[in-house]
């Protein structure tokens, strides 16, 4: 009686996991999982597994430059700014500085803005200067490790280089004072100066309100082959040419202006995503910097990505396998752009749309105000997590330093 | 062949006298004229000079790579000559310089990189234009991902489309069922075409819409077409009809459309029809042509046309609908009785006018006219009652006990996804109807054959 009681209750229990199975299988039938090289992450929660504290800083350092200027809210270097507000607000806050993991100073640096809206980063290597000075003398927890134990979110052009020229970012290279934090900076270029070991690559910010708003029916049938809206050659700032994009734009201009495939152009349309999202392939080819929002616009409208930048660094790189979503295209090989597209087999042109359209990889790469489960957030947190937990090397003895704080140009030794 | 085009555009680009002169100015503005200044701007002049020789940007940097000593390796030098590294590197780029480079160098800089700050040449290939075959393979991309998209986001168990054309052999009969025939080939559901012919299944039309790979029925109906157009408007009733009896007899599955060979469709009405439930209507643009500007045909319409209507001024016919998208009534063409030239007889010159309500802008689903079928409803009469001995009827409205339960499509009537035309060859034209080549012996005979040909 027993028996038949156990084989009975064995059998319901089998039956519920293959149902279980089952939902799962017919859910995947559509979008397929994303894992990464750190496994399938994406959809981890990382509330409980880390603890960070928010240092208190005077509001000169932030609220006061914003509300100078708050058009850092909407430009593309904002996720610094929302990154602040989340983690006021977020259950990984501590207020008890001795339990933390992680340790987060709010600095603005990139929001001394042009009339233009391009942020100037000359004061910036001096504002982070001021800042570090402040919490190394004010908390103890600066000196006990230099750093290593703190985060600094540096979204501009070359990240912790603070310039927008790449030939003197490199010259400049990452500030001295940050050379043990952990950077989460959008730029990455693999064996660059600007980009340190151990940073996080997080995607530049774009506003999630305005995309969405502009979403059409996913039953609009993707007539466009290849579609791209921006400079090619910028005349203001490279006029002999050859400099910008490493001449990989004006390569792809030159090579494919007359061919029906390619809907390429310089204008700003008002329609520019919608016909993203009628579109198969968009290309993201690289500018003055390797990284932009276009990558950001094309998987939240499920058009492939076509990477023109050698050795880029994409965000999220160990969660998200980009090889399996994007395709890769050196930038020696740009006139042979439509060969490459059309001998993709279309099985895998299939494979990469139905990944575009998981939402949890949509879901990465926006900042959405309220914030939501999966979204570039968490990953971020994610990511710091998984750097977790600290080496004990880290743990510099009392007394010993290993930064040198005069190092770097004259100009920034200057206060702020 | 491609690094030689890069290395010509960068030679021509160097060699701009803009550069040449600013840096000549800088050296003027320079101010004092020491020795040194003297014996810099004799440098700045030779590397000029060899630079418009060599083809390429001679750079006053190379001078300093080969007379400086590596320093120790501290941070800023390490970078100065990573600089000059990479510029040395830029100024050949067809060759890989690592064995000029010092050790520090290379471990400060990109080791492995293939990537390098400077200028680099844009590489355009020789012949750049689209190549047929990559055109052709991107199309068939495109082709299977809209498949793709239908599948995954369109219509989860697409309808049967069943067409019905009455049509007859005429002058422009070529041209207009050409043109119906290219659409239905483009339609991405199945479907049935019911092609109903005048007088008899002919081979003309039948050899004409052999040449489309849809499923066809050619049926006949035994009746001479009429001169005046009124008399052959219901006609084209009567052969919808007898079309109609045939679904019934074959009972064939699927959404009636009635396809008349003269309209013109968009691709959209044919996705809006899956969504009908028993009997739909759409809005029908009315293009009444003959060279008369639209303002001399009163159409009675209403301000429920649209946006897309306020600039054309089409008259539209169909579904009239309240703001809670509910039916309320019908725009229906009403012509006053100024309009001067009416066509009257087909073939004349002058405008061709629709009914009412044309039939082409109804779509029914096919269980309705079957005797019976599993919830067929009751407010649908049977088909035997209606247009017995040629009574008229003028839309499939007749068929219907309540016209109150239409569908209206195209958001409520509001898009006109169908157009309605009327176009004869004018009576006295000489447009042969088909070229027929025949061998000609004598010129009577070839008379005579002309003459048949015309019929």
């Amino acid at each position: 009686m027993r028996n038949w009681r156990c084989v009975f209750s064995m059998v319901v229990y089998f039956a519920f996991c293959f149902s279980i199975e089952a939902y799962k299988f017919q859910r995947t039938q559509q979008t397929e999982r994303i894992s990464g090289s750190a496994g399938d992450v994406l959809e981890d929660d990382p509330v409980g597994r880390l603890k960070v504290f928010v240092y208190e800083l005077p509001s000169k350092y932030n609220k006061k430059i914003l509300q100078k200027d708050p058009r850092c809210l909407t430009h593309m270097f904002a996720a610094e700014i929302y990154m602040h507000r989340f983690l006021l607000s977020s259950p990984v806050r501590t207020l008890n500085p001795e339990e933390a993991d992680w340790f987060y100073t709010p600095v603005y640096t990139t929001c001394d803005l042009t009339p233009n809206g391009l942020p100037l980063p000359f004061k910036s290597p001096r504002m982070m200067r001021s800042a570090i000075q402040l919490i190394s003398s004010n908390w103890p927890y600066w000196n006990r490790t230099e750093g290593a134990d703190h985060f600094f979110i540096v979204p501009h052009d070359f990240g912790a280089c603070f310039h927008y020229q790449e030939e003197k970012a490199i010259e400049r290279g990452i500030l001295t004072l940050l050379q043990r934090a952990t950077l989460v900076q959008t730029f990455g270029q693999r064996n660059h100066f600007c980009l340190k070991d151990g940073s996080i690559t997080i995607p530049p910010y774009a506003p999630p309100q305005k995309m969405q708003s502009h979403l059409i029916p996913p039953s609009t049938p993707r007539s466009i082959f290849v579609y791209f809206r921006g400079l090619f050659y910028d005349v203001g700032n490279d006029p002999e040419g050859g400099y910008y994009a490493r001449g990989a734009r004006a390569s792809v201009w030159e090579n494919f202006k007359n061919n029906p495939l390619f809907d390429i152009s310089t204008e700003h349309p008002s329609t520019y995503y919608e016909d993203m999202q009628r579109a198969v392939f968009c290309l993201c080819p690289l500018g003055w910097a390797p990284w932009s929002p276009r990558l950001v616009e094309a998987v939240i409208f499920g058009c492939i990505p076509v990477i023109i930048a050698d050795d880029i660094v994409l965000p999220f790189a160990d969660a998200i396998p980009w090889e399996d979503i994007g395709v890769f295209v050196p930038e020696k090989d740009v006139p042979k752009l439509d060969t490459i597209l059309t001998s993709i087999p279309i099985d895998e042109i299939l494979r990469k749309q139905r990944l575009l359209g998981n939402p949890s990889m949509k879901q990465a790469m926006l900042f959405p105000q309220p914030v939501q489960p999966r979204d570039a957030f968490h990953q971020i947190l994610n990511g710091l997590a998984r750097k977790l937990p600290h080496d004990k090397s880290v743990y510099l003895k009392p007394g010993e330093t290993i930064l040198n704080w005069t190092a770097g140009p004259v100009g920034d030794l200057k206060p702020w | 062949m491609m690094l030689l085009s890069a290395l010509q555009q960068q030679g021509r680009r160097g060699n701009s006298s803009r550069s040449a002169s600013s840096q000549l100015d800088s050296a003027v503005d320079g101010g004092v004229k020491s020795q040194a200044t003297i014996f810099w701007l004799l440098l700045h002049g030779f590397c000029c000079l060899v630079s418009l020789v060599l083809g390429f940007r001679f750079s006053r940097l190379l001078f300093l790579l080969i007379f400086s000593t590596p320093s120790p390796s501290s941070y800023t030098t390490t970078t100065a000559t990573a600089n000059l590294y990479s510029a040395f590197h830029n100024s050949f780029p067809s060759t890989t310089t690592t064995t000029t480079s010092t050790p520090e160098v290379n471990s400060a800089t990109e080791e492995g990189s293939r990537v390098v700050v400077g200028r680099h040449g844009i590489l355009i290939r020789p012949w750049p234009h689209p190549d047929p075959e990559e055109v052709l393979k991107s199309l068939r991309i495109i082709d299977r991902v809209q498949r793709e998209q239908r599948l995954q986001y369109g219509v989860k168990s697409p309808r049967t489309v069943i067409a019905i054309t009455p049509t007859y052999v005429r002058t422009f009969q070529t041209l207009h069922l050409t043109g119906i025939m290219h659409t239905l080939m483009n339609v991405p559901y199945n479907l049935i075409w019911i092609v109903v012919e005048v007088g008899g299944a002919t081979n003309e039309t039948a050899s004409l819409i052999s040449k489309s790979s849809l499923k066809i029925f050619h049926i006949g109906y035994n009746e001479k077409i009429p001169i005046l157009w009124e008399d052959r408007h219901k006609l084209e009733v009567q052969m919808r009809l007898h079309a109609l009896r045939f679904v019934k007899k074959k009972r064939l599955d699927g959404m009636v459309t009635f396809v008349d060979d003269s309209n013109m469709h968009s691709m959209e009405l044919f996705d809006e029809i899956q969504s009908v439930k028993w009997v739909g209507a759409v809005s029908v643009g009315i293009l009444a042509l003959s060279g008369r500007s639209e303002g001399d045909l009163s159409v009675a319409q209403t301000e429920n046309n649209g946006k897309n209507e306020k600039n054309s001024q089409m008259p539209v016919q169909g579904p009239s609908c309240n703001s809670s998208n509910h039916l309320v009534g019908w725009h229906t063409f009403n012509v006053l009785p100024r309009v001067e030239r009416r066509a009257m007889y087909v073939g004349e010159r002058g405008v061709v006018l629709p009914r009412k309500l044309e039939w082409a802008g109804f779509i029914l689903n096919s269980r309705l006219l079957w005797k019976e079928a599993e919830d067929k409803p009751q407010w649908i009469k049977d088909l035997d009652e209606v247009g017995r001995d040629g009574e008229d009827v003028e839309s499939p409205l007749s068929l219907l006990k309540g016209a109150s339960l239409v569908e209206p499509l195209g958001n409520c009537g509001r898009k006109v996804m169908l157009w309605w035309l009327r176009v004869e060859a004018r009576a006295d034209s000489k447009f042969p109807a088909r070229f027929v080549f025949h061998k000609l012996v004598t010129k009577n005979f070839c008379i005579l054959v002309l003459y048949s040909a015309y019929g």
